[in-house]
């Protein structure tokens, strides 16, 4: 009986070591956060389009075929890296939306001017709102969403090579069958 | 802007990754966030104050200058004039961020042990105390003493007489 | 030259150390007193090479020596001396360097001062401090260099954080290292006498002086890292619940259970393997700390750059650490207990309780701190556990602590007359139940507050009354009372004084948090804010040139006259920002003023409080760790003192602990 009790310090520990391990060893980003939005529809929105004239960005636009969101800002720097690889995907055939996240709309124009414009459409979300429905925490943001509108995946941060291969297109093309 | 710099820090790597919205160079509450209504406001500090800023460390929207923790508490108090209950804001919050946006945790199956877990401790070493006292009672007179043990008691119960209770 | 001599002094002190672990305890195995007696010596000389090390790492610092990728990423040459001094431990390699320092300064003070200790504890304790420095030394060398050369050498460097240059900041890092790692040496007794297989009496009176002066270290560097958050951050936040914090508190909740039960071993021989394994928890938590700082495991305000391959290394030292000193408990404790016996009601009872209250307070900030870590690696959910988690369980766990606390130690040892004690804290009670109601009624205070205020009283009035109990007061002439003063022991003084000073930090605490003022709003030159009933005249902003930063200074005016300065600085070197509050401190709490951003026109904003009481938190945090280190100078306690001779002297005085 005592030396149950005794052993119960070392057991405890062995615990303590292996919740300890277990995210250094899985290299978890403890700033990450998983979107509470997957595999539900996408949030009601309806956004003024970038240019005068040319269709907005609404939820209802987002249903018929898998399409990516991407959640982008003049002011960040990820997003300016990422514009090549963008452009790369919607020449191969992805339909991309654009989500101009707490932007000067001018601005936006410049930005896009000089990297060149990967997206179908783009909705202004100038006060943010929107991002907020989506529960935007960090730009770029980059959501896949079936052809029933349905979220099914989220990306913080910006499109690698390695997240649009390993990732990205794959979902997209079994979403496509 | 103190605390965005302070918050940076750890946050370099994470930060050529994504821009996280900590950038803005504003203290915490603004002057122009204030609702004109005090009742109302003090409501949306303490709801503030649950509710964490989820690109900063352990921080509340309340503490935090981030421009997102300002959209948020923008927010609360717009939710609030709207008319909402302090737990539907919250829920309202939960439902776009998840539970992680509460630095209250929700007590769900999941958060059992973290919740009961301080309770069950004391209540477990409360027991094995009792347990200890209640073994000594039963074992401590009948067993006798062997010669080294009636020296050190003898040498405890002089030092007791010395070192004093309080009834000397 | 001096930065390569100070490197090889580090491989020295490494090799030192690898010899000041196995020869003794090879020796102190086989009963070999020449291998045994290599441990002092080769402390001292570990210790030595350390001094070495660390002065030339200082001397890099100081005479800004670019040529080494330290003091290129964390000083600067127009940095204040000063600063550039706390910048050799302001950063990863340099704290670790400071780390080990301490680490082997303990080492060699049990070297030093162990004269009276038997030859093979002092040979195992010594051998298993230096175990310690294995580990740690090898993390240094192969993962922290800090005499790393960059070439070609940079013409200046990048700055430290401007947020690290004060002066608080640069106190409060030696401060907590020399107690978290001061319990290094209490960890090694423990280790020891579980090698030994032996824990008796004079084992608690060896070890208890050691923990009290980490516990002396420990406080006083909590206090002044809060008082650093308090005043440096700018909106008067002192205790944040952040991951860090707690990982320097949970040793601190454990050193204190430890003191206490380290008490119950020294006078009943009783509770050895229970503080045997606090020993070892104490110290298993400031490793714990170590490791949460450095891993990046855990997201936190006061983290240092994030590596996991370092991450990796510490847990590494720390699993040998637990699941060795934890491996050996379970095989020895077992046939370690028995010991004196005493009611539940009693001295020792009041002790067991403060322990399982304290343990449990400890068990609360631990599951806290690491459950958000533990839930996703197994259900990948994300939680935020924050202050609301802690004042509702760990706040609750100290209300029948602080009760308790005013009756222990009016209860006599060994059987205790609860009756008695209780008949003794009427004027205690009464205090705290009208203060309760007073505020509650009368100022229409929230529950906590009354409650947090009326124990406060409780605790203070009782401790007031045990010390005037234990002299006699007012039942014996004046001058007998005074020569009973007098001739209390110091340690009894240190423990009234130190629980005293657990009573004014709950008034600050409880202050602050509930009667404190806030206004934050738009003002230009010659507005009137009103705040707490006082009126504070904002005098506008000028511009200022510091040494190394530029500064804006927004002036107020109190109603008495006295002018506050609140600046926003910029520190061109290392492009950051920060806010340096204006506060006038004051007993009744302190008024704390806050220049913000410029607004429209010749509009600030300006953040101003009224921080009711807050010094008590402080004043009280002091009067803790004055009262431990007032404990430490007894003579009883002093370091391996033989004691029982001496206690016949304090008799006359019904001296106790």
């Amino acid at each position: 009986m005592r030396r149950l009790f005794a052993l119960i310090p070392l057991l405890a520990a062995v615990g303590l070591i292996a919740a300890l391990g277990w995210p250094l060893i899985e290299g978890r980003n403890p700033q990450e956060l998983p979107s509470v939005l997957l595999d539900k529809p996408v949030p009601a929105f309806d956004l003024p389009a970038l240019e005068p004239g040319e269709p907005g960005l609404a939820s209802g636009d987002l249903a018929g075929k898998p399409v990516l969101v991407n959640v982008f800002a003049s002011w960040c720097a990820p997003c300016r890296a990422e514009i090549p690889r963008l452009q790369g995907l919607a020449e191969e055939g992805v339909t991309i939306y654009g989500l101009a996240y707490k932007d000067d709309p001018e601005a936006t124009r410049r930005f896009l001017e000089v990297l060149g414009n990967p997206y179908a459409r783009i909705g202004v979300d100038r006060d943010g709102r929107t991002g907020l429905e989506f529960g935007v925490y960090g730009v770029p943001e980059t959501y896949v969403i079936d052809a029933a509108g349905v979220i099914r995946h989220r990306h913080v941060g910006e499109v690698t090579d390695r997240v649009a291969d390993a990732t990205l297109v794959p979902l997209l093309k079994e979403l496509a069958q | 802007m103190i605390r965005a710099t302070i918050r940076a820090l750890p946050l370099l790597s994470a930060l050529l990754v994504a821009a996280l919205l900590v950038a803005a160079p504003a203290h915490a509450v603004q002057p122009d966030e204030v609702l004109d209504d005090p009742a109302l406001e003090a409501r949306a500090r303490t709801l503030s104050a649950e509710v964490r800023c989820v690109v900063c460390q352990n921080q509340s929207i309340d503490d935090s200058n981030a421009e997102l923790a300002r959209d948020l508490r923008l927010l609360v108090r717009e939710r609030l004039q709207a008319g909402d209950s302090d737990d539907e804001v919250l829920d309202y919050l939960v439902a776009r961020f998840g539970p992680f946006v509460l630095l209250e945790p929700p007590k769900t199956d999941s958060t059992l042990l973290l919740w009961y877990g301080p309770a069950a401790l004391l209540g477990l070493g409360a027991i094995a105390v009792a347990g200890v006292f209640l073994r000594r009672r039963r074992t401590a007179a009948p067993t006798p003493l062997s010669d080294e043990e009636r020296r050190r008691l003898e040498a405890l119960l002089e030092d007791d007489e010395s070192a004093g209770g309080r009834s000397t | 030259m001096i930065v390569e001599l100070g490197h090889l002094a580090l491989a020295a002190a490494l090799i030192v150390a690898v010899l000041q672990s196995v020869v003794p305890l090879y020796g102190a195995a086989r009963g070999d007193a020449t291998l045994m007696a290599l441990a002092r010596p080769a402390a001292m000389v570990q210790f030595a090479a350390l001094i070495i090390s660390f002065g030339a790492l200082t001397h890099a610092f100081v005479t800004s020596d670019f040529s080494v990728s330290n003091v290129v990423s964390n000083s600067h040459s127009l940095k204040p001396m000063i600063y550039k001094i706390s910048g050799v431990w302001g950063n990863h390699e340099g704290s670790m360097l400071l780390w080990v320092l301490i680490l082997a300064l303990f080492g060699a003070a049990v070297a030093a001062f162990g004269d009276n200790l038997p030859e093979s504890l002092r040979a195992r304790t010594i051998a298993v401090q230096g175990l310690i420095g294995v580990g740690f030394l090898t993390f240094i060398i192969f993962t922290s260099n800090p005499f790393e050369r960059v070439i070609p050498a940079p013409i200046d460097g990048r700055g430290l954080n401007p947020l690290l240059q004060d002066i608080g900041l640069a106190l409060h890092p030696p401060m907590l290292y020399l107690g978290y790692v001061g319990l290094s040496t209490t960890f090694s007794f423990a280790v020891a006498a579980l090698l030994e297989g032996r824990v008796d009496p004079s084992w608690a009176r060896w070890v208890r002086p050691w923990t009290l002066a980490a516990w002396v270290a420990l406080t006083a560097g909590i206090i002044l890292g809060s008082g650093w958050a308090y005043y440096e951050l700018g909106w008067g936040g002192w205790w944040f619940w952040d991951p860090v914090e707690n990982a320097s508190f949970m040793p601190w909740l454990a050193a204190t259970a430890l003191l206490h039960s380290a008490i119950v071993v020294e006078k009943r021989d009783a509770l050895k393997s229970w503080t045997i394994l606090l020993a070892l928890i104490a110290f298993a938590l400031s490793l714990l700390g170590t490791f949460l700082v450095r891993s990046g495991v855990l997201t936190s305000v006061h983290a240092f750059a994030v590596d996991p391959e370092r991450g990796m290394f510490i847990l590494v030292l720390l699993m040998i650490a637990i699941v060795g000193s934890f491996g050996l408990y379970a095989w020895r404790a077992p046939s370690m207990d028995g010991g004196g016996i005493f009611r539940p009601i009693s001295r020792e009872g009041g002790l067991v309780m403060n322990n399982l209250l304290t343990a449990t307070a400890t068990a609360t900030v631990l599951i806290g701190t690491l459950y958000p870590l533990a839930l996703e690696t197994i259900t990948g959910e994300k939680v935020s556990v924050g202050p609301p988690f802690y004042e509702a369980t760990f706040v609750p766990l100290m209300i029948p602590l602080i009760i308790a606390l005013g009756i222990g130690p009016m209860l006599a040892w060994k059987r205790g007359d609860l009756a008695g004690a209780l008949n003794n804290l009427w004027a205690a009670a009464i205090v705290a139940v009208s203060v309760g109601l007073a505020l509650a009624w009368l100022q229409g205070a929230p529950v906590g507050a009354a409650l947090g205020m009326a124990l406060a009283a409780w605790l203070a009035i009782a401790v007031i009354t045990e010390w005037a109990d234990r002299i006699r007061l007012f039942r014996v002439p004046f001058s007998s009372a005074w020569s009973r003063a007098t001739g209390l022991p110091r340690s009894a003084y240190g423990m009234s004084l130190a629980h005293f000073g657990l009573a004014v930090f709950i008034v600050g605490a409880v202050g602050e948090t509930y009667f404190s003022h806030e206004v934050v709003r738009y003002a230009e030159k010659g507005d009137r804010i009103e705040i707490a009933g006082r009126t504070i005249e904002f005098d506008g902003v000028t511009e200022r040139a510091g040494p190394n930063f530029n500064a804006q200074v927004g002036t107020f005016l109190t109603e008495n006259g006295d002018r506050l300065e609140s600046e926003r600085r910029f520190y061109p070197a290392e492009g950051q920002q920060t806010t340096e509050a204006a506060i006038r401190v004051g007993l009744g709490g302190d008024l704390y003023a806050v220049l913000g951003e410029p607004a429209d026109g010749e509009n600030w904003t300006i953040r101003i409080y009224y921080k009711t009481l807050v010094v008590w938190i402080w004043i009280g945090g002091f009067l803790m760790s004055l009262g431990g280190l007032i404990s430490l100078a007894d003579r009883r306690l002093r370091v391996g003192a033989p004691a029982p001779r001496r206690r016949a002297a304090m008799a006359s005085a019904g001296g106790d602990d």
